[in-house]
């Protein structure tokens, strides 16, 4: 092709009225998807759950809250309020986030959920990730995790840190129970809360009460002499006639009894 | 805000001012990625593409390499480098123009281009729209940034790294072609 020659009294700019019209604007959601996917700014949508109707809030970097709210307006300006983050409503969850959020619900291990944590502190973040290891269906005391992230001491924090967590259910504080073996506090609407989910999960939070209250901390197999979280499911298929229960793993220790290398009882701390 | 100040915001709080950034390029980002791709649906992914990317390359930059940046180009040259890789995996489909212009259907240079009446309903933008899409990319993205976009030849050097002289006899031989095509489109209107 030859090269183009222009023609002496024609300068090239002369034509572009018609195609500087065609400059139009971008959609207005075009900006706001931008910066949700910078997290920059958060989306937040309804998710039906058996305790009542969630707000999950989540942007390009992942889920960043999940709250307990009849009123979307309201649970969107208190996560703008906790997060700085502009926070727009909108009416469903990204199909795949909801089917992924759903399958970890429903006790599938392995979905993988980004979180968004930025601002949370290393512990917080070690605290929940440690809480992500216990399996639905299973609970674990306080000082487990305080032992498990190597601050045995720091029992109250660990309690302070499950608390403060976030994205409650998608990082399951609620299998965390108290030290004496009492199901605990619950930040999403509160303890009847905290029942409901472990029921839902198959666990019978009196039993576990009950065999608490009756000193009952830890349960071991008298053929095989290991030791076990009682929920852990080692300990679940111990036989009627084979179950010893431990008020210590000290106890547990003196008798002979090896801890199980799945669930790791651990000596408890102060309580929590 | 002008472009420079831009910068020097985006160099000292990049999360605290890149919405700025966002509200004053998302319609020339908008624009190059739907007159070089010809539709909406691609356009809106490249342009949020580009803007996320802008983001996540502007976290890596010194300071100084932020401040030093000429925004809107440097906006453009992410967008027409994803145009670029989208039509690549998905070759448009393009009527010959070539053979029109090479065959001497070519209108001559001071025909006349002001279809300012022509433009005044969106349907008939869109054709001019689809006419402009349909133009070799060699063409059609020097066009785009000119006339679309109205950047200036220095930038589209900057964008396309190709010598101004080049780019304007690019952006004259696409015009010379899009007039071809509006006249083979029934736009009477395009030559007198």
């Amino acid at each position: 092709m030859t090269r183009p020659v222009l023609a002496p009294n024609h300068t090239i700019d002369d034509a572009p009225g018609a195609l500087s019209s065609l400059a139009v604007a971008a959609p207005v959601r075009l900006a706001d998807d931008v910066l949700v996917e910078t997290g920059l700014a958060d989306r937040m949508a309804p998710l039906a759950s058996p305790i009542g109707t969630l707000w999950v809030a989540w942007n390009g970097r992942g889920v960043s809250e999940v709250d307990l709210a009849d009123d979307g307006p309201a649970a969107a300006a208190r996560h703008e309020a906790r997060c700085g983050r502009r926070t727009l409503l909108a009416s469903a969850l990204p199909g795949p986030l909801a089917d992924a959020i759903a399958r970890r619900l429903a006790g599938e291990p392995r979905v993988r959920i980004p979180l968004d944590l930025r601002g949370r502190t290393e512990f917080e973040v070690a605290v929940w990730t440690k809480a992500l290891e216990i399996p639905r269906g299973e609970v674990r005391p306080y000082g487990w995790i305080a032992a498990e992230i190597g601050r045995p001491k720091a029992v109250r924090a660990v309690g302070t840190a499950l608390g403060h967590n976030p994205v409650p259910l998608i990082v399951p504080c609620h299998r965390v129970v108290r030290t004496d073996g009492t199901i605990g506090r619950y930040s999403l609407g509160g303890p009847a809360n905290k029942w409901t989910i472990l029921a839902g999960e198959g666990l019978d939070p009196a039993a576990l009460e009950d065999a608490a209250r009756r000193g009952e901390r830890l349960l071991a197999s008298a053929t095989t002499r290991i030791v076990c979280w009682p929920t852990c499911r080692n300990a679940r298929r111990i036989k009627a006639r084979n179950r010893v229960p431990f008020r210590s793993l000290r106890d547990a220790s003196a008798a002979g009894y090896r801890p199980c290398k799945v669930c790791r009882p651990t000596a408890l701390g102060s309580a929590a | 805000m002008d472009d420079t100040t831009l910068a020097e915001r985006l160099a000292r709080d990049l999360d605290g001012s890149f919405e700025i950034l966002v509200h004053a390029h998302v319609d020339h980002c908008y624009a190059i990625a739907l007159r070089v791709l010809g539709n909406p649906h691609d356009a809106e992914e490249v342009a949020q593409d580009a803007l996320v990317r802008a983001y996540r390359a502007l976290s890596g930059y010194e300071p100084d390499r932020i401040r030093d940046l000429r925004l809107r180009a440097w906006l453009a040259t992410i967008v027409v480098n994803l145009c670029r890789n989208r039509g690549r995996r998905r070759a448009l489909p393009v009527t010959p123009l070539g053979l029109l212009v090479e065959t001497g259907a070519e209108p001559s240079a001071d025909a006349m281009f002001d279809p300012a009446s022509l433009v005044s309903r969106a349907e008939e933008r869109e054709r001019l729209g689809a006419l402009l899409a349909a133009l070799p990319e060699r063409y059609r993205i020097p066009v785009v940034l000119r006339h679309v976009d109205d950047l200036s030849y220095a930038e589209l050097s900057l964008v396309l790294g190709r010598p101004e002289g080049t780019l304007k006899a690019q952006v004259h031989r696409g015009l010379a072609m899009l007039r071809a095509a509006a006249a083979g489109a029934g736009f009477e209107e395009l030559t007198p």
